[in-house]
């Protein structure tokens, strides 16, 4: 105990109806340090963050701030306490400028002098090299200089304590690399950096300490330096989990999917539009697309899936132009969709897995002159929830009732079993627990294996990186030309997601 | 000359309810809560005005019951929509629904009564203007008083804490809410602003424009004023410009009247609500522009925690 | 302190216990009203909810007032589950009426089977004409139904006055604003003879099995929930949004249409400016009250027709205003979503922010 105590939580229970999210956790953040907390999604790490920042009240136990118990009741006492939050889906307002985004959370005293508040923005922001403009509007600045804003936000607040959760997953690998200098000029200067991540490389390469939580609970605290990432997310996850796919080698075969030129202008304001995409796929191989979010991805799907139908360019499958079909037809070609979005776009929330069935699989007989075929829309979700080991109850539980995990295998196991010849699938592992992730990437590896063609579009770089015969990346609408993954250097695809794809030299480094 | 400057004035006046309903929704809206039950609180209004103004005697008795009526019926629709996060398009048509019931039984015994009305005060000095002087400044008080609502309402939103604070829970409810802002009261707030304003709309009608009560008189203004608002994209400058363009056309079978143009009066009567339908065309066809203004969280019920 | 909270899973008990609770609050309700008006409570709800269905006649005419609200409701019904937020029932209620009244005036002298179906055929078509429009208008031009198809309705009721006023009008009707009586041929006929009960019931009671087969059976049907609970499932799925607008617009149009050219073909025989109380608004309650479903529109149609024979009821028996049934209905459906919220949320005592001691925790229960 050599430095001060910053933030000593003890036996932290927070309860939702139906899960105890937080249960009797212990953490302790000294000055000056930065401390991981990991865990998967829904292990706790949100909730125990919002009880620090004082969104939600914990149900049990103490808080001491700086050596004196407090309670934490709202976000603003939170801010004045000198406790601040870098959210990860950003709580910023588009509409509004930079500066009168950092205004709302400042008091109104402070926040009156609009001039005086421009001023320390700038000071700021040039001081840990994080250039900001407080007269721009935040619908104009990229997702790593929106994060800029909320890290200003929380320096103009002289917080001490500064949460960030999952800040690195929306950055390329450059601005991760400007994040954590900036961080550890923070750190040296005294201020303590509670860091929320799911990624072990990044924790070990930046975090004096961390705290591991697994459903609710602390199972393990390390020094992330001394110990292998294997280590870590064995407490992680726990010994019966498999942490990693085995991929074998793919044989790609023709060219299935041809897409030329591809145009198509957004008439969203915030949308994104795409540039003269290129991409050609064949049998058998799995392409991934890198990118941060926002950049096209999205748009990308759709139009593949034939949500949006594309200005101009050309889309064929197999020799035959597909670039006019709505999404059915295009179903009906063998095109299969795994949209980011599983509740909401991918299955209905308040719909059974049943019903969910006939969403997309309509075309597999389910459907007889109009009317549904109820017995073999049930044969049909019982086999996808059979063979695809989604744990539920029964095929009659609701989409909205399943974990994350278990959701996203009944989905890609619902377009699986339709023997698509393509697959798009987006962020097919975001926010699912490591043992789903394992099972969703052997069922793509299953199909690619078959002979289908996969688009994998993620921000996953570990997972671009194993499971893809090649790469490219999404900036801003424009698709980087596309490099065997064992050719592609990571320095190589961070330029690329940041749109330099000029610089194309394919770097010769080993994978 | 003497022709178009009384049509000015007309025009001005049949604007004036619109201007103040709308003002009040589009605060609302701003706040993220899209309130279908103008046409109900304008009811209410109008007939707690009238009743409150023929039993006390006092105009300014009935525009204060009015504004205490719309308030009314707008907490009731907060107390569903804000509170009990209910689905916003039922529960505003839940209002207009139970309004026009409720105002149509209370007024039942009023039918055919009648008081005399707010009448025309000149401003000195500006109402010597050549005509804009008599279109503007030599009206009745609560044509006053709806611009400077509109004036205050356009200072509030561009130039005020509070306007910012609108605006952000308006956009986003849910990063409002983790920058600590207080969600449910701002739109409460709106949504009792909008509910006065609606019942000073009705208050107008029932005291100055036609100084009497029938059901359902406020024929469809209230649904008009939601078109003018989207029709405005939320800014109230545009606000003033649509509420006095559809009142022009809701006076135009009286113009052609009086130019001795004869028709159905049944036909001309439709304008308005023609008009209606041509402004969302021509606002609509293109929804980017619309979205770029649009209130992003407008319709989605919030609730805190989780 | 009370505090709402989520529930885990939503109550398919309160889904419908809420319409019943809602009627027992308007009854609440009501019963303080008549006390506050000095009128006997008792025999005022007697006469609002008795004494109209106590015999064959009253069975009959509440059979009458039933028919255009199934109707409307069944339309509406395919509308709402696809969230399309269509007001215009009325509208297209009127034009029903209008356009089956030119077709019988026009045809006021043929005689044969085939005038009867031609006129409802008419009604029909001219009812999905104007929902058509309001189709066009959202899927085309973009614009919010919610507010074209309420302007609708204000311009198919002047377009019926001036008609009734102007080319449809008797001229030996003593200056009346009515049509002439229409052929026998173009009536309906009577249900239950000396009744004035007529087909119409039958009509509405058909297009609930029609609506029932939709949702529960057929694809469609399925699609039209999709687009309803989720439209970007529905993008996603390539179930065409706009395929599926126009087929509940005009669904709607369709038996909105028939209930009005069913209404003037049946009770009233001639094109009146009064031909709705307001069918077509009732018919939004009716939806809601009956839980987008079938049956449930069946029961609530019944019940909303009373409130219609019971305010004409208490007019004549107690002297009061016949904007009781407004008042009625009104509160109705501002009790049933209210008590609605309680499907999703439910109430409990709020505990205090943070507890440390065990004794705190064992007096709340296992809540």
């Amino acid at each position: 105990m050599t430095a001060a105590l910053r933030l000593k939580l003890e036996n932290i229970v927070k309860e939702y109806p139906g899960c105890r999210a937080n249960d009797g956790i212990d953490l302790t953040v000294e000055a000056g340090e930065i401390h991981a907390l990991l865990g998967e999604n829904g292990a706790g790490k949100s909730t125990l963050m919002k009880v620090i920042y004082g969104v939600v009240q914990p149900d049990e136990g103490r808080m001491l701030w700086n050596g004196h118990e407090v309670r934490v009741t709202s976000p603003a006492q939170a801010r004045s306490m000198g406790i601040g939050m870098v959210f990860q889906h950003f709580s910023l307002f588009e509409t509004l400028t930079v500066a009168e985004n950092i205004a709302l959370s400042l008091p109104p005293v402070e926040a009156r002098d609009r001039k005086r508040l421009d001023e320390r923005i700038r000071e700021v922001s040039e001081r840990y090299g994080m250039a900001l403009d407080p007269r721009r509007y935040v619908s104009t600045l990229s997702v790593g200089e929106r994060q800029r804003v909320e890290i200003v936000r929380c320096l103009i607040q002289e917080s001490t304590l500064l949460i960030l959760d999952e800040p690195t997953s929306v950055l390329t690998p450059q601005e991760v690399s400007s994040l954590f200098a900036t961080l550890r000029q923070l750190a040296s200067e005294g201020c303590s950096i509670l860091f929320i991540s799911h990624k072990l490389e990044e924790v070990r390469n930046l975090c004096h300490n961390a705290t591991v939580l697994r459903q609710g609970r602390v199972s393990g605290d390390c020094r992330p330096a001394e110990v292998s990432a294997n280590d870590i997310a064995r407490l992680m996850v726990g010994n019966d989990t498999p942490i990693s796919t085995q991929v074998t080698a793919a044989a790609p075969g023709d060219v299935l999917l041809n897409v030329r030129a591809l145009e198509w202008k957004s008439n969203d304001p915030f949308g994104t539009s795409l540039k003269k995409v290129a991409l050609e796929l064949r049998k058998g191989e799995i392409v991934g697309i890198a990118g941060v979010a926002g950049n096209g991805q999205d748009e990308l799907l759709k139009a593949l899936s034939g949500e949006i139908l594309v200005d101009t360019g050309s889309i064929s499958l197999d020799g035959k132009s597909i670039e006019n079909l709505s999404p059915d037809q295009r179903r009906d070609l063998g095109v299969a969709i795994v949209p980011e979005e599983r509740l909401g776009r991918g299955a209905v929330p308040n719909m059974s897995l049943a019903d969910n069935a006939l969403l997309t699989a309509s075309g597999q007989g389910l459907v007889g002159r109009g009317l549904i075929r109820f017995g073999r829309v049930r044969e049909y979700s019982q086999e996808v929830i059979r063979r695809f080991g989604v744990r539920c109850n029964g095929e009659n539980s609701t989409a909205g009732s399943l974990s994350g995990g278990n959701l996203q295998k009944y989905i890609i196991g619902r377009e699986a079993l339709q023997k698509p010849r393509l697959l798009v699938a987006s962020h097919p592992t975001w926010g699912v627990d490591v043992g789903s992730a394992v099972a969703i990437h052997e069922a793509l590896v299953q199909l690619r294996d078959a002979g289908a063609a996969v688009v994998l579009i993620s921000e996953d770089l570990d997972e671009l990186y194993q499971l893809c015969n090649r790469l490219g990346a999404l900036c801003e609408g424009r698709l980087s030309p596309l490099a065997p993954t064992s050719e592609l250097s990571i320095e190589q695809l961070g330029q690329w997601m940041a749109g330099d794809f000029e610089s194309a030299e394919v770097s010769h480094v080993a994978a | 000359m003497e022709l178009l400057t009384n049509v000015l004035a007309a025009t001005v006046v049949a604007g004036t309810p619109l201007l103040l309903v709308a003002l009040g929704e589009l605060i609302c809206e701003r706040s993220g809560v899209l309130n279908l039950g103008q046409e109900g609180m304008m009811l209410m209004g109008a007939v707690a005005g009238f009743v409150a103004a023929l039993t006390s005697g006092s105009l300014v008795v009935g525009v204060a019951a009015a504004i205490l009526a719309g308030i009314g019926m707008s907490l009731l629709f907060a107390f569903m929509a804000v509170s009990l996060a209910a689905n916003q398009y039922a529960a505003g048509l839940a209002l207009t629904i139970f309004g026009t019931g409720l105002s149509a039984f209370l007024g039942a015994g009023f039918v055919g009564q009648s008081i005399d009305g707010f009448s025309r005060v000149a401003i000195p000095f500006l109402s010597d203007i050549p005509v804009l002087g008599r279109v503007l400044f030599n009206q009745d008080p609560l044509v006053y008083l709806s611009l400077i609502a509109f004036v205050g309402v356009a200072v509030f939103l561009r130039h005020t804490r509070g306007g910012l604070l609108l605006r952000a829970v308006g956009e986003d409810p849910e990063a409002a809410n983790a920058n600590g802002l207080k969600v449910l009261t701002v739109r409460y707030l709106a949504v009792a602003f909008g509910g006065g304003m609606a019942g000073l709309a009705g208050a107008y009608l029932s005291l100055a424009y036609t100084p009497l009560w029938t059901e359902n008189m406020t024929a469809g203004r209230g649904w008009i004023a939601l078109a003018l608002v989207v029709f405005a994209t939320w800014r109230p400058e545009r606000v003033v410009l649509g509420a006095y363009l559809f009142g022009a056309a809701s006076i135009l079978h009286l113009v052609l009247q009086g130019l001795g143009w004869t028709s159905s009066t049944e036909l001309l009567a439709m304008l308005p609500y023609v008009v209606t339908i041509l402004m969302l065309i021509l606002l609509s066809w293109n929804p980017a522009r619309t979205r770029l203004n649009t209130p992003l969280s407008l319709g989605q019920p919030y609730r805190p925690g989780r | 302190m009370l505090l709402l909270e989520r529930r885990p899973v939503d109550s398919a008990l309160m889904r419908w216990a809420s319409p019943l609770l809602a009627l027992v609050l308007t009854i609440i309700t009501g019963f303080c009203l008549f006390l506050a008006m000095g009128k006997d409570p008792v025999e005022g709800l007697k006469f609002f909810f008795i004494t109209p269905i106590s015999d064959l006649m009253g069975l009959a005419e509440l059979g009458l007032k039933m028919a255009p609200l199934l109707l409307c409701a069944a339309g509406l019904t395919v509308c709402y589950r696809a969230k399309i937020w269509n007001i215009g029932a009325e509208g297209h209620f009127l034009m029903g009426a209008l356009g089956a009244s030119i077709m019988a005036v026009w045809l006021v002298n043929a005689d044969g089977f085939w005038v009867l179906p031609v006129v409802l055929l008419s009604g029909t078509l001219a009812g999905m004409l104007w929902a058509g429009v309001a189709s066009g208008l959202k899927t085309h031009l973009h614009c919010n139904e919610i507010l074209t198809t309420i302007m609708l309705n204000y311009i198919a009721l002047n377009l019926l006055l001036y008609v009734v006023h102007g080319p449809l009008k008797d001229p030996y009707g003593f200056g009346f604003p009515q049509s002439v009586m229409f052929a026998d041929s173009a009536l309906l006929p009577a249900l239950i003879p000396g009744t004035r009960l007529h087909l119409g019931l039958a009509f509405g009671l058909l297009a609930a099995v029609v609506v029932w087969v939709l949702f529960a059976r057929s694809f469609i049907g399925f699609q039209l929930n999709v687009v309803g609970q989720d439209h970007r499932a529905a993008a996603f799925a390539g179930f065409g949004a706009r395929r599926l607008t126009w087929f509940a617009f005009l669904v709607g149009g369709a038996t909105a249409g028939l209930a009005g050219a069913s209404e003037v073909t049946g009770p009233i025989g001639q094109l009146v400016p009064q031909v709705s109380p307001g069918y077509g608004y009732t018919a939004i309650i009716v939806v809601f009250l009956g839980r987008m479903h079938a049956l449930g529109i069946v029961v609530a149609s019944a019940l909303l027709a009373l409130t219609f024979i019971g305010g004409e009821m208490l007019q004549i028996a107690m002297n009061m205003p016949k904007a009781v049934t407004g008042l009625f209905q009104g509160l109705l459906l501002f009790y049933l979503l209210t008590c609605d919220a309680f499907i999703h949320y439910r109430i409990r005592l709020k505990r205090p922010a943070r507890q440390t001691t065990m004794a705190a925790k064992t007096a709340l229960g296992e809540a």
